[in-house]
């Protein structure tokens, strides 16, 4: 899965074997031309990969840097960032939902539960905050679970098992937060500072840039090698380095920008770990290949032995697991765990940030990187609507369309991937 | 012709299956050798499926003996059939139309490398497979969802070579298919045989079955009602036996003391 391109002819290969490659296949041709050829076929075929997103996100930031000149600054770019990835957070883990065909819409509760137990252990019953936090997200994977074992086990619809889940919870909590409502956090604590420590040395930012590209391009230059070794296609060096290079100009530009202001944000440190860490889980391990399978296929994956109900209540005890930290992220954010977290628009975001970065709501499609992009245009939305101090019934009208314009794309991608025969 | 080996693979010794008040099987019989296509035919609802389905462990058998090379064996679970070396192919294929051809070749039975997918070796050891079968399909990298029916019906063949089966089931495999993937279907049949392996192959199509079996087992009403030699049989007398044409007192007296000398 890790290429892309079609293959290409091996010069390799002994004479006297046929070559398992079709002659009507159309094989790219070599050099920059044939790459242009192919990206217009991807184009053509609805394979258009996170392209629509980042002309989307580019269109978005010149409309509001050109309203309010304040929009591109340093320091907007980084409360973009740090706010983000609360929502990103509980976006990765709806993207494992999305990908089994299935929905989640219990994360909004589950998130101000996270935020709830962590206050009312720490602050009310002075409990270790370390140890709070860790009860907190083993309590959203337990709760993930049991809305996973009402689906896998017993069977009931998951739109119907979480939605339920989304009342129940929103109960659970107000219930554990008493009548006063509002819990304050110790800002200095360890939720407090999750979006409020900065690593100011600028060698933070441009290390973990120089460190992201290096890695990837070790990774992509020694699997080539392999696959080299092994005669099967490999990517030629030239696209490696193109692709090195795009990836260095994007991360140093961000370091850039942090640098700027306070330098590397933990939250977003963390928030790339996450990413880096689900995406390989996705890509490179057997349990990533089970979740796709099923995202495909159910009777399909039974058959090859897949342990169905398993991965099923795996995937959603993540999906509790992802919305437990974004809640920590939100409770950072306002530094209080109160009655209104988790509500509103939060849930909406959330899907709707999995679904602009390209994650189909019918299974088997997308990445958890598509979480950094959909949730880079939600928030810059929410923060540009703000600076022009557009109030919040218009922003949830305007997040709403948005949300109605990508599950449009979506539909409209898969048909064009039917009639292409790509999905 | 075909090499006969003493034990066959598989061999239905007397096997019976009921579901609830209908007698699906009576006392069939069946034998398959290495490196035999036996083609077993019969009308809708002569019991083909259910057949198919006691020996690949979906239904475990009521009465009567399963003979694996020679000895009785128990197929009380898919699981027990794979672990003989029995592979089925479902005429819905069962593969995941999002996930290219490799990830579906090794569906279920990935190959890692310190606990992480090898997606080298897996595309090496796909590429390989579709080679020595000549399956000729675009790449190996594109979704199941870029193949024709045919393409995909030989992917499907093709993953239940993977781990090297003695006897492969393949339930309709050339239904709803067009004319050259019928063909290419049928080749890879034949190269099944050449391997060695012993085939057992559903069909309603004629032709296929003259094309490509040695044998032909009819099926009637859940009851063997013949086996023929392909080759000196011709499509009139298989049709009669399916359709029971053939079914009269002559046959079933030459059918009763045939029993009686066993």
């Amino acid at each position: 899965m890790s290429t892309e391109h079609l293959a290409d002819s091996n010069p390799e290969a002994p004479a006297d074997a046929i070559p398992a490659v079709d002659p009507r296949l159309l094989v790219r041709e070599e050099g920059f031309s044939g790459y242009l050829q192919e990206f217009g076929r991807k184009l053509k075929a609805g394979d258009l990969g996170s392209l629509p997103v980042v002309i989307g996100l580019v269109i978005i930031w010149s409309i509001f840097q050109g309203l309010n000149s304040n929009f591109l600054s340093a320091e907007n770019l980084n409360n973009i960032a740090v706010t983000m990835v609360a929502t990103g957070m509980m976006a990765v883990g709806i993207i494992f939902v999305l990908l089994l065909g299935e929905i989640d819409l219990s994360v909004g509760s589950v998130s101000g539960v996270s935020g709830a137990i962590v206050a009312v252990l720490a602050v009310t019953h002075g409990m270790n905050e370390w140890l709070a936090v860790l009860v907190a997200i083993a309590s959203g994977a337990a709760i993930g679970a049991i809305h996973g074992f009402f689906f896998a086990r017993i069977g009931a619809p998951a739109f119907a098992v979480t939605l339920s889940g989304l009342l129940f919870w929103s109960g659970f909590m107000l219930q554990i937060l008493g009548s006063n409502g509002t819990i304050n956090l110790d800002s200095e604590g360890v939720v407090g500072r999750l979006t409020t420590y900065y690593f100011s040395d600028v060698a933070a930012a441009y290390g973990l840039a120089a460190v992201a590209v290096g890695a990837y391009f070790a990774g992509a230059f020694f699997d080539a090698r392999r696959r080299e070794a092994a005669g099967v296609p490999s990517r030629p060096l030239a696209e490696i380095l193109l692709r090195t290079g795009v990836l260095a100009v994007f991360a140093f530009g961000a370091a850039v920008v942090f640098n700027q202001y306070k330098g590397l944000p933990l939250a977003v440190l963390l928030f790339l770990v996450a990413l880096v860490g689900t995406d390989f889980v996705l890509r490179r391990t057997g349990f990533g290949r089970k979740v796709f399978a099923l995202g495909g296929s159910v009777e399909a994956s039974r058959r090859a032995g897949i342990n169905v109900t398993g991965v099923r209540i795996a995937v959603f005890a993540l999906a509790g697991t992802f919305a437990a930290i974004g809640g920590l992220f939100w409770a950072s954010k306002i530094a209080a765990a109160n009655q209104s977290a988790g509500a509103g628009d939060l849930l909406m975001n959330v899907i709707a940030a999995a679904v602009i970065g390209g994650t189909s709501l019918f299974g088997g499609r997308g990445r958890t990187w598509n979480a950094l992009l959909g949730v880079m245009v939600i928030t810059s939305i929410q923060y540009g609507l703000a600076l022009e101090g557009i109030a919040t019934p218009i922003q949830y009208m305007i997040t709403g369309a948005v949300l109605l314009a990508t599950v449009v794309i979506d539909s409209v991608t898969r048909k064009t991937q039917k009639t292409a025969g790509r999905a | 012709m075909v090499h006969v080996t003493a034990a066959p693979v598989l061999a239905l010794r007397g096997v019976s299956k009921r579901f609830g008040a209908v007698q699906a099987l009576t006392d069939v019989e069946l034998e398959i050798h290495a490196g035999e296509v036996v083609a077993l035919v019969g009308d809708n609802g002569a019991g083909k499926s259910t057949l198919v389905k006691t020996i690949a462990g979906v239904h475990p058998i009521d009465d009567g003996v399963i003979e694996w090379e020679g000895r009785p064996v128990a197929i009380t679970k898919p699981h027990d059939a794979q672990n003989l070396g029995i592979a089925t192919v479902y005429q819905d294929l069962a593969l995941c139309d999002n996930i290219d051809v490799v990830g579906n070749l090794f569906l279920g039975r990935e190959l890692r490398r310190r606990g992480v997918l090898d997606e080298v070796e897996m595309e090496r050891r796909a590429r390989e497979l579709l080679t020595t079968l000549s399956i000729r399909i675009p790449s190996v990298r594109i979704p199941i969802a870029s193949l024709s029916g045919g393409q995909r019906q030989t992917v499907a063949i093709a993953r239940s070579m993977l781990g090297e089966p003695k006897l492969v089931i393949l339930d309709e495999p050339t239904a709803a298919l067009g004319v050259e993937q019928t063909a290419q279907v049928l080749d890879l049949v034949e190269r099944l045989r050449e391997r060695g392996h012993a085939v057992i192959l559903i069909s309603h199509n004629m032709a296929d079955v003259k094309a490509v079996a040695d044998k032909v087992a009819v099926l009637r009403l859940g009851r063997n009602n013949g086996v023929f030699n392909v080759a000196d049989t011709s499509q009139e007398e298989i049709i009669s036996a399916i359709t029971g044409a053939t079914d009269n007192a002559v046959t079933r007296r030459a059918a009763r003391t045939g029993e009686a000398r066993k």
